[in-house]
């Protein structure tokens, strides 16, 4: 598959990153060779083949449906670029 | 008193119980070693001295009044991608400069609940992504082997750390091979546990599938000491395994007569350097001595790991790191215009260039229309890797092999932006057992010119014990990991 500036673009954005043109071009050149090491994997016929998504098949954990965090709601405030009143501050979304 | 920083965490046990020093000696002793040579290596990013000399003192205390743990009072670091409370956990980028952790990692408290002592935490690359310490956001970590070679990656700083003298042990972590290559880079001991032995919480996310934490240490003895300390199920952490932790330290002496060993033909194919694999059949022919036997083993799919591997970890990566938004923690822009310009600006800004190129690669993979092509198409060969290996595994115990084809490598002579595959084929003999989940380990098995190389041991689910006792057998009858680069007065080295 070849990649293109725009197809940059598309994937920046759904990544929500900001690049300049230099970077953009850059990211076309390194992105496009790792894909064609990427594409070895299309010459070998895995059909039949079940994806593997971990390690070994193991069955999601359940827990008991209870509280088990404190209120650390000022503790974690603190760590914030920007808050008040107990909210996370961003710039307006509504007009 | 003089050795007290030539001794590793098994020796310093019985140092500190026998009174020859106390925790805080040993701890000011590094603290001052870090002082004098970490500015020209670059191995810490963080020394904690006042909250290491506090944890000493205590540790003295609870001697003296003989409540001590065995291990307390014995000085190690972390690598900063474990969240440490109050102290900052940057994971060797921007993004996290300004992080305070506001929790400890699972290893974090199990290593405090010992009575450990953290001298600070250690430089990586930026996210764990990298095979050469040069993507971290603090600068390049310098091999003490040779200051103009790299480390290895991504947990350089632990391993040139450790092999500096500038702490006994520290924690690592390997999604691909960051503990394995740079043990062989650094000549030290490195072991990256099963996936599911030891919890991930608090230890910040690359590739979640993946990532699991070990050690590097001088010796398997003290890996085994360290491991069965951080090892173990934690409720925190659903993908840790309920599974009791066998006691390491009481299998290490276990005699190795009948052991089983395969070698991966495709380890020892091309692109392997001549003087590293002439150092490993000497080692294998070391292990014949003690009883084992050799026998050749085909991992047909391993010339697709590398590929493989590079769709599912910028997946995972992709996702992992869309937490990173300028809103909660972490680095926020100057002056955004709007709620998208926030988000864009901080993560261009926070993010370095190899983690945007993950991330990108990630998000191309998982994207409508590429999803099958890319991600499910490497799940598939995920499964053949590990075929390949329960294959292997009917016939020996444990597979042997180089660690990397190579000894470190020039800093600067792989980090390129333009092509950054290079970098990435670094890891061909280690990436395929994070992608079957197993344990792996490295071992110092000689030098080439003056510089470590290692062995990699890999073994069954849940065989660390094994592989420890393959390694400290291996120590006893050799000494390659006693050689260390003798860093400036007070530790004797090769030169």
């Amino acid at each position: 598959m070849t990649l293109a500036l725009k197809d940059i673009d598309n994937i920046a954005h759904l990544a929500r990153l900001q690049l300049g043109d230099a970077e953009k071009q850059e990211a076309l050149n390194s992105i496009t060779s790792i894909l064609r090491m990427i594409d070895q994997m299309q010459a070998l016929n895995t059909t039949g083949v079940e994806p593997l998504s971990h390690g070994f098949d193991a069955a999601q954990r359940l827990r008991d449906d209870v509280v088990t965090e404190t209120d650390r709601r000022d503790t974690l405030l603190k760590l914030a670029p920007n808050a008040a009143d107990g909210l996370f501050l961003v710039p307006k979304v509504l007009e | 008193m003089a050795d007290m920083l030539q001794q590793g965490i098994a020796e310093l046990a019985k140092s500190l119980a026998r009174k020859d020093f106390s925790s805080a000696e040993v701890t000011r002793a590094y603290l001052d070693r870090i002082h004098a040579h970490n500015g020209d290596l670059n191995a810490y990013v963080t020394v904690t001295g006042d909250l290491a000399l506090a944890q000493a003192q205590a540790a003295d205390r609870a001697r003296a009044a003989g409540t001590a743990c065995t291990w307390a009072g014995i000085p190690f670091a972390h690598k900063d991608i474990f969240c440490t409370t109050g102290v900052r956990t940057a994971c060797g980028s921007r993004m996290l400069d300004n992080f305070i952790a506001p929790y400890d990692a699972t290893v974090v408290a199990k290593m405090n609940a010992a009575g450990m002592v953290m001298l600070g935490k250690t430089n990586m690359d930026e996210f764990a992504m990298g095979s050469s310490n040069e993507t971290s956001w603090y600068g390049p970590v310098k091999n003490p082997w040779n200051r103009q070679l790299v480390p290895g990656g991504s947990s350089g700083g632990s391993a040139a750390a450790v092999a500096a003298h500038l702490c006994p042990a520290a924690t690592a972590t390997d999604t691909g091979g960051s503990i394995r290559q740079p043990a062989s880079f650094c000549g030290l001991t490195g072991i990256k546990p099963t996936y599911g032995r030891v919890s991930r919480w608090g230890m910040i996310a690359f590739a979640s599938s993946l990532d699991q934490a070990g050690v590097l240490t001088r010796s398997a003895e003290d890996a085994a000491i360290l491991m069965q300390m951080m090892s173990g199920f934690d409720p925190k952490d659903s993908t840790s395994v309920d599974l009791p932790v066998p006691d390491y330290l009481a299998s290490l002496e276990q005699p190795l007569k009948g052991l089983r060993i395969g070698l991966p033909k495709q380890h020892f194919a091309q692109g392997l350097n001549p003087q590293v694999e002439k150092l490993i059949r000497n080692a294998l022919a070391e292990f014949e001595k003690l009883g084992a036997t050799l026998k050749e083993v085909s991992l047909d799919n391993s010339h697709l790991s590398v590929s493989a591997y590079y769709v599912i970890a910028p997946a995972e990566a992709s996702a992992n790191l869309s937490r990173y938004d300028g809103v909660r923690y972490g680095y926020r822009c100057d002056k955004p215009a709007d709620l998208e310009d926030l988000y864009k600006r901080s993560r261009a800004e926070g993010f370095g260039a190899e983690v945007k190129r993950r991330i990108m690669v990630g998000t191309y993979a998982l994207s409508a229309g590429f999803y099958d092509a890319y991600y499910i198409k490497a799940q598939k060969i995920r499964r053949l890797i590990k075929d390949d290996f329960d294959r292997a595994f009917n016939d020996v115990d444990v597979i042997m092999g180089p660690t990397s084809p190579h000894t470190a490598f020039a800093l600067g002579s792989k980090n390129k932006d333009q092509d950054p595959v290079a970098m990435y084929l670094e890891d061909i003999y280690t990436i395929a057992v994070n992608l079957a989940g197993l344990p792996g380990l490295s071992i110092p098995a000689g030098l080439v010119n003056g510089l470590p190389v290692g062995l990699q041991i890999v073994g069954r689910d849940w065989s660390e014990g094994q592989l420890l006792n393959i390694a400290h057998k291996f120590q006893q009858a050799t000494d390659w990991h006693t050689r260390t680069p003798g860093v400036g007065p007070g530790v004797s080295g090769e030169k």
